[in-house]
């Protein structure tokens, strides 16, 4: 009811700009605080990446005589993982509307859909890592496809341990319901998801679109 | 009542919070959020493989739209926006950009800058000889 009284007497929320009438309640919420402190774990995580990328781009000239990306990207394969990633992160945002609005079985599949995406992904991507290995293109054939592995096999293991945590969400809606307490573990979950997203985007315009081309 | 909604005197929301609680308008956020991701993406592979364009602009081009496309996913699926109530968020994400532009563009200036300055690989060879 609350809400909806300040929607309408203040529905851009200026009000808080006025700091001489700002009002200050005490500490923030535990919701903001968890998903605050969630949000710069993720940023650090971003810089620990930021750092592969730039070993990549170091480095991604050193073939030692062996293949370059040009010969070793399916970019259709890189489409097919890209397009899982996307709609994964649409699901994944239609399950936390579907969990604020406490609708368990809307929840329950929208989850399902994100994890089979996510599981999609990661099939198609250890697929590309078995035949790259096989054609004798391994981690260890050259600094850049040391750097190429350690950088998506990086991402790729975020989005296990997110699958993981998926299915540990589904179970734990199931088992105690929509208590706070989850409900901030659902809302952390999203933004790890949304966050591996923005990685991808730079890994495959940075790897493979980049590298396909050189 | 959940402690997430907005309280009258709140003055943040959490990363990932929308403001705008009603369920159409947030679906309808999602939704535009994957239809300009999907049109970058599809532009990006697009760029890649074309003969259309000239070619040395290719690298940039991508790198811009993936820069848009970040964009995007910050303000239409983590609700990064400018607004009053998210100032920390952003302040965190702008330190955040911060250090990952230099330490990337940092690396390439000063490995660039060696490799200009080095002598070749198979000179230092003969030297050790």
């Amino acid at each position: 009811m609350a809400i909806a009284a300040i929607a309408q007497e203040d529905p851009h929320r200026l009000r808080r700009l006025d700091a001489s009438r700002a009002v200050h309640s005490g500490p923030a919420s535990k919701r903001i605080v968890t998903g605050y402190g969630f949000w710069i774990f993720l940023l650090s995580d971003m810089v620990m990446f930021a750092c592969f990328f730039a070993t990549y781009a170091v480095l991604s000239g050193q073939t030692a005589d062996g293949p370059k990306g040009a010969e070793l990207f399916d970019l259709r394969s890189v489409a097919a993982e890209t397009g899982c990633l996307l709609l994964s992160s649409f699901t994944c945002g239609l399950a936390s509307i579907a969990a604020d609005e406490r609708e368990p079985i809307l929840f329950q599949l929208a989850m399902a859909l994100t994890c089979a995406l996510g599981l999609a992904f990661l099939s198609l991507e250890l697929r590309e890592f078995i035949g790259l290995v096989d054609r004798g293109a391994g981690p260890t054939r050259s600094a850049f496809l040391t750097a190429f592995f350690t950088l998506v096999g990086c991402h790729g293991l975020h989005v296990s341990a997110g699958v993981l945590w998926l299915l540990t969400m589904m179970a734990q809606v199931i088992a105690k319901g929509f208590r706070a307490d989850i409900l901030r573990r659902v809302m952390c979950f999203a933004l790890f998801w949304h966050a591996l997203d923005i990685i991808w985007v730079a890994v495959f315009s940075v790897i493979y679109l980049i590298g396909a081309g050189k | 009542m959940s402690d997430h909604s907005l309280e009258p005197h709140a003055t943040d929301v959490a990363p990932g919070d929308q403001g705008d609680g009603r369920v159409r308008t947030r679906i309808l956020g999602y939704v535009v959020g994957l239809g300009l991701a999907v049109v970058l993406t599809a532009t990006s592979f697009f760029i890649a493989g074309t003969d259309l364009v000239w070619q040395p602009s290719i690298a940039l081009a991508i790198i811009v739209l993936a820069i848009a496309q970040m964009g995007v996913h910050l303000v239409f699926f983590l609700h990064i926006t400018t607004g009053p109530d998210n100032t920390n968020n952003l302040m965190a994400l702008a330190f955040g950009v911060l250090i990952v532009v230099l330490v990337i563009g940092g690396s390439l200036w000063i490995m660039a800058n060696l490799n200009e300055n080095m002598m070749p690989m198979d000179q230092i060879i003969q030297m050790q000889r």
